[in-house]
Parts: C-alpha cells; sequence; structure tokens
C-alpha cells in the first residue's frame, strides 16, 4: 500500500484553504481511501466544481479536472463513460453541489452512474465570503441572509436516495478516522455513490453564527454526529440538532457505463 | 462513391460527424436540431461510440468536454435556447483547450423565438456568446453534401487547434432534403489530436505550444496526470494569478487560429470576375440568393455572389477585394442585420453596402433578391 502523501502534488501545497478549514482532512480522507484501496493512481481522475472544496483537485497528482461551477458531475459522467477503465471521483461543495449543480447531482444518481461524489459540506459559500448555500440551515446567519436563513436546507443524502444512489454514507472532519473507509466504500460501489463529509468553516460560517472556532466547530460535530443505528433508537425529540453518520444507504441497480456496454453490443450485433 | 441518398442537412451533418471519428455525442431534445441527436443514438452504438441524452443543455456541453478529454471526438447539437446556455462551457473549451464540436441549427430567437422557422439570428452570438476574449471558429453549409463535409472540417479544426468550433447549421438547410453523394471514406480526410512526444521525466507540461501554437496535453488515463482547469493557466495547466501569464495565455489562444486564418476561411466566388454588384451570403440564404444571381446574369446584369462557408474567422480579404472592384454589396440575411455589420467593416467605407434583412419566419424568394439587386444596379448607374 502507498502512503497517502504520494498522492499529493507536494510542489502546489500549501493549499489555499484558511486557518481552521476542514477541507484538508477530507482531502486526506480521499488519498487514503486511495490509499487502502490500491487504485491505479494513472487510471484515477479526479473531477471537481468550482469552490474551496473543489480547489483540491489541483493538490492531487491524478489526472485531475477543475471544472465550471456546478458542472463537476456531467463532465465526470463524459469522462466515465469515454472510458469506463478509469476510477472517476468528483469533489464538489454545498453550493456547487446543491445550487446550482443541483440538477446534475439528481440525475447522476438517477443514471446509477459509476462516479465516487464526495460533497465537502461546510454549510455556506466560503470562497465568495459566505453566502447561504441550499445546506445552510434555517435561521442561520450569511452575508445574503443577515437576518438568517428563511427556506430549509436539503438533506443531500436524502435527495441522492430519492434520486436512485446506490451508495450514500455521511461522516464528518471530526471523525477523521472513519472517513476514509466511508469514502474506499463508496468508491468500491459500482454505481453513483455519495459520500457528504461535514467540514468547519470557522471563518466564513462559524464565525458569523458564533459558533467558536475549529475545535469548537468539530466539538459540536462530535456532539452531533449519531451512528446510524444508534440515531435510529433515539426518539424524534432526541433526534433534534443531530444527524446520523456512517453508511446510510445501499442498494443495487445496473450501473450505467456497463449498461450502456450492452447497448453497444447489441447495436454491432445489429439488434435492438 | 456512394450510391446517391436522400437525406436532410441533419443528418448529413451526423453522418459527416461520424466519419470523421466522432464517437460521443451527448444532447438534450430540441428543435430544429433534434434529428442529429437522433441519427447518432441510433448509429454511435453501431461502431462503439457513445450516445447520451442529458438533463439538460449545459449537462450536455460538459459531458462532451469530459468526453474528449478522455480521448474521443466529441460532438453535441442544438438550437438558439440551448446554445445560449451552451455559452459558459463553450468558454471553458476555449480556455482549456479541449477539442468539441457544437452544431447549431439555427430558429427564430431571441428566446422561445420562433422554434420551427428558420433564421440566422445567431452569427454574433457564435463569435462572442461566451464572456472573455477568445477565438472562434465556425462554419455555415448551404448545401446538405456540405453539412456532411462542413461537420468533417469542424471536428478535424477542433481536434487539431483544440478549441470549440460551431457548425452553424440553420433549419432551412437542417431540415431541407436533396440528393446526396457522400464521399468514400478513403475519400475523406480525417485529423485526429496529437498526443504527447515527451515523457514527465522529459519534463513534458501539458500546455507548452509546438510551432503551431496548439499544445499536446496528454488524454485523461494514459499516466501523464495533468491538471485541467478554466483559470487561466501557465505552460504546466496549473492556475496563475500573473499578469504576464494571463497576457500570454489569451494571446496564444487568439494567435493560433489567426495564424491560420487564410487556411481555414473557406469561401465561393461566383460570376464575381466582372460584376458590378456582389451579393454576399451564407447559409440557408445562399441557395435563394444563387438562384436570383444565376437568373441576373442570363439577362445580361454584372452580378455575382460571394458564399462564405467560414463565418468566424471572417474573411476579411475577400470582402476587402471585392469592395475594391464591385459598386456595391449587398447582404441578404435571416436576421435583423448582423453579418452585414463585419462585412461594412472588411469594406471599410470603399463601396456601399447594403443590408437586406428578414426576420419574420419566412425565407427570402429569389423575387425578392432578384428585386433588391435590380433596385441597386439602378442606383449605382445612377
Amino acid at each position: 500500500m502507498k502512503d497517502y502523501e504520494e498522492y499529493f502534488r507536494t510542489n502546489r501545497l500549501p493549499h489555499i484553504w484558511c486557518p481552521g478549514c476542514g477541507n484538508g482532512i477530507v482531502m486526506k480522507s480521499i488519498a487514503k481511501a486511495i490509499a487502502k484501496l490500491d487504485l491505479d493512481q494513472d487510471k484515477t481522475v479526479i473531477v471537481s466544481g468550482i469552490g474551496c472544496s473543489s480547489r483540491a483537485s489541483g493538490y492531487m497528482d491524478f489526472d485531475t479536472l477543475h471544472t465550471a461551477h456546478g458542472r463537476a458531475i456531467p463532465f465526470a459522467t463524459g469522462v466515465k463513460l469515454a472510458n469506463p477503465e478509469l476510477n472517476v471521483i468528483v469533489i464538489t461543495g454545498d453550493g456547487d453541489c446543491t445550487a446550482i449543480g443541483g440538477n446534475h447531482f439528481i440525475h447522476g444518481a438517477r443514471r446509477n452512474i459509476d462516479l465516487t461524489v464526495v460533497l465537502f459540506n461546510n454549510n455556506i459559500y466560503g470562497m465568495t465570503g459566505g453566502q447561504a448555500s441550499p445546506l445552510t440551515p434555517t435561521s442561520k446567519k450569511a452575508t445574503t441572509a443577515p437576518y438568517g436563513v428563511v427556506d430549509r436546507p436539503f438533506d443531500p443524502c436524502q435527495l441522492a436516495q430519492a434520486a436512485g444512489a446506490t451508495y450514500i454514507a455521511r461522516g464528518t472532519a471530526f471523525h477523521a478516522a472513519q472517513l476514509p473507509d466511508l469514502i474506499a466504500k463508496g468508491i468500491q460501489n459500482k454505481g453513483f455513490s455519495l459520500i457528504e463529509a461535514i467540514t468547519p468553516c470557522p471563518i466564513s460560517y462559524g464565525r458569523r453564527n458564533k459558533l467558536g472556532d475549529s475545535p469548537a466547530m468539530l466539538k459540536l460535530m462530535s456532539e452531533s454526529a449519531v451512528p446510524l443505528t444508534a440515531y435510529g433508537k433515539l426518539a424524534p425529540e432526541q433526534q433534534e440538532g443531530k444527524f446520523p453518520i456512517g453508511v446510510l444507504h445501499e442498494s443495487h441497480f445496473g450501473e450505467y457505463s456497463k449498461e450502456y456496454s450492452h447497448v453497444i453490443e447489441r447495436a454491432e450485433g445489429g439488434q435492438k | 462513391m456512394s450510391q446517391p441518398k436522400l437525406m436532410q442537412g441533419n443528418e448529413a451533418c451526423a453522418l459527416g460527424a461520424l466519419a470523421a471519428g466522432v464517437r460521443f455525442f451527448g444532447g438534450y431534445p430540441i428543435t430544429p436540431s433534434t434529428e442529429i441527436a437522433e441519427q447518432l443514438a441510433e448509429q454511435l452504438p453501431k461502431v462503439g461510440g457513445t450516445f447520451i441524452q442529458m438533463e439538460d443543455e449545459i449537462a450536455s456541453m460538459a459531458v462532451i468536454l469530459g468526453a474528449s478529454l478522455a480521448g474521443k471526438k466529441v460532438l453535441t447539437a442544438t438550437s438558439g435556447p440551448g446554445f445560449s446556455l451552451k455559452q459558459e462551457l463553450i468558454g471553458y473549451a476555449a480556455i482549456a483547450e479541449i477539442p468539441c464540436v457544437i452544431a447549431n441549427v439555427q430558429r427564430v430567437g431571441p428566446s422561445t423565438g420562433q422554434p420551427t422557422s428558420p433564421a440566422q439570428g445567431d452569427v454574433m452570438q457564435a463569435r462572442w456568446g461566451t464572456h472573455g476574449d477568445h477565438p472562434m471558429i465556425a462554419l455555415s453549409p448551404w448545401t446538405v453534401r456540405e453539412s456532411f463535409d462542413v461537420a468533417v472540417k469542424a471536428v478535424n479544426y477542433a481536434e487539431r487547434f483544440r478549441t470549440p468550433v460551431i457548425i452553424l447549421l440553420d433549419e432551412v438547410v437542417g431540415h431541407m432534403r436533396e440528393k446526396v453523394v457522400l464521399p468514400a471514406d478513403n475519400e475523406i480526410e480525417i485529423y485526429s489530436r496529437r498526443q504527447p512526444t515527451k515523457s514527465r521525466e522529459e519534463g513534458y507540461q501539458p500546455f507548452t505550444p509546438e510551432a503551431d501554437l496548439v499544445p499536446n496535453p496528454a488524454d485523461f488515463g494514459t499516466g501523464y496526470r495533468i491538471h485541467v482547469t478554466g483559470l487561466v493557466h501557465d505552460d504546466t495547466g496549473f492556475p496563475s494569478g500573473s499578469p504576464k501569464i494571463t497576457e500570454q495565455c489569451i494571446k496564444r489562444l487568439h494567435e493560433k487560429i489567426d495564424c491560420v486564418k487564410d487556411e481555414i476561411t473557406h469561401y465561393d466566388e461566383f460570376f464575381m470576375e466582372d460584376a458590378e454588384i456582389a451579393v454576399v451570403t451564407y447559409g440557408g440564404t445562399a441557395r435563394t440568393a444563387y438562384a436570383a444571381v444565376e437568373e441576373a446574369r442570363a439577362q445580361g446584369k454584372k452580378v455575382g455572389m460571394i458564399r462564405l462557408m467560414t463565418i468566424w474567422p471572417f474573411a476579411d480579404k475577400v470582402i476587402k477585394q471585392a469592395a475594391a472592384k464591385c459598386k456595391a454589396l449587398l447582404v441578404p440575411e435571416m436576421n435583423y442585420g448582423q453579418l452585414v455589420m463585419e462585412i461594412e467593416r472588411a469594406a471599410a467605407g470603399q463601396t456601399k453596402v447594403v443590408s437586406m434583412p428578414k426576420y419574420n419566419t419566412e425565407i427570402f424568394t429569389p423575387n425578392e433578391i432578384s428585386g433588391a439587386i435590380d433596385q441597386l444596379l439602378s442606383e449605382v448607374a445612377k
């Protein structure tokens, strides 16, 4: 097994993220998952969108594609379908994936194309300085919601499940030992996998909402995150303010590129 | 040479792309381009290629860019509203130098406009639709057979110059059915993108240009581990905030097309030797214009015609030459007057340039253009 550090372009470091940002923990978890599975470095592609999290692709030593805002999943779909032997991992953020890229997210899941989507959820648009995203909790403040967010956040895991994803997990930057395993299982799933990785943004989200510094935000995660089985045993009022972590959903359905290879076989053989 | 076939422009465009080696199509249904997608949904898997119907126009553009980076020759097809939606990623393809072809079968706009009616209203959008400075190649066929040939050229140019290329069909040519004889495979010249000639260890940099100013970024999965971004980048492919690098990056994108401008600027001249006035035309409108010009010549009138296949880069030279010797240029277009502005620019005051716009969903009739020719002849005779 390679050391995960071999998967970084060390000449591109240090990264641009703020002190206390959790993105580094999530990026490291992806590298550790790849190391654990011993993926071929030359046959693994990292595709990202736009935003803080999506800068991770530039630091990772694979073929990497930093796309346009919200479009990582359809770019990645093209890469995978054009060359199904490639392992394709998508790095995206809460704004990138569930706002501007929301349509692509549900359709990627619906197709069950073999992409592993790691959603860095910091509950805010960080790159642009702290605007509300579809995953900013109701009543939390943002520069574009100075009186608090009025609307409800998505649960991206439930959204992906309803749309047809065949592997869904949630972890946090606090649970740094668990996260690589959750991602590795997603990579192993032959189909659309979502790993929601909750990560602290102390500068653009925590500060405005008086959540304290990064260690305080990580501590909050450790208190709010409950393993799925234990979460299921909580009474509804006990679930308030808490969320389940771990593997949340697994199912089986034909993977898109594999299914399309059967279309090619039929067409080449002159059948419909 | 194959047997004569009756087919429409959209079908010929799809078959041309296929013949040029396109093996990946991503699309979204939109009138009047849908036949291109339907044709390729049927044909691509027969040759081991991939067709995918995406969730929207933007995704259709994104998916072909991903597939191109993984080594495939790629095409998407759309019309007005979809063309507008694709613009951001057309710019992405320009700066990230991803070969791709976009067929835009023009219809009446703006917005939903007149979905089933012909127009040539996207001429300027093809050039300037995405934000920022970038070059553009756009080709507009005037016959069904040329829709095939233009598709081949578009794919070749995309691969050779690593740039987006637009096929500007219009609803007239896209849906017109004609008898065509398609070229045999061995008559078709095909160009495929260059591959890297150096290894990583030998100092390979994906965006270092060759002598033709075109770089050789490696296809994904070939061991080069390159980085592709829509940010301004240096030869390594990684973003740079430097003013100098930014200037170099934008300048080279333009210069790689500027330096082949004459080679890729295709046009036909008819009866231009002694022409006193010339009709400058393109796409479906050129069919009508040709009938009017031929008729005028039969009547002994000194009328010529320039038919532009390459819309962008613009054919400055031929227009400049025509402006120097003709007393007037007549520009019929199915829009409010778009390419006429470029023609005026190229003519630079040397001659009178007369715009003949039409934007009511109806195509020009030969009589309308004949009438305009006669009026112009009488004006210049004064």
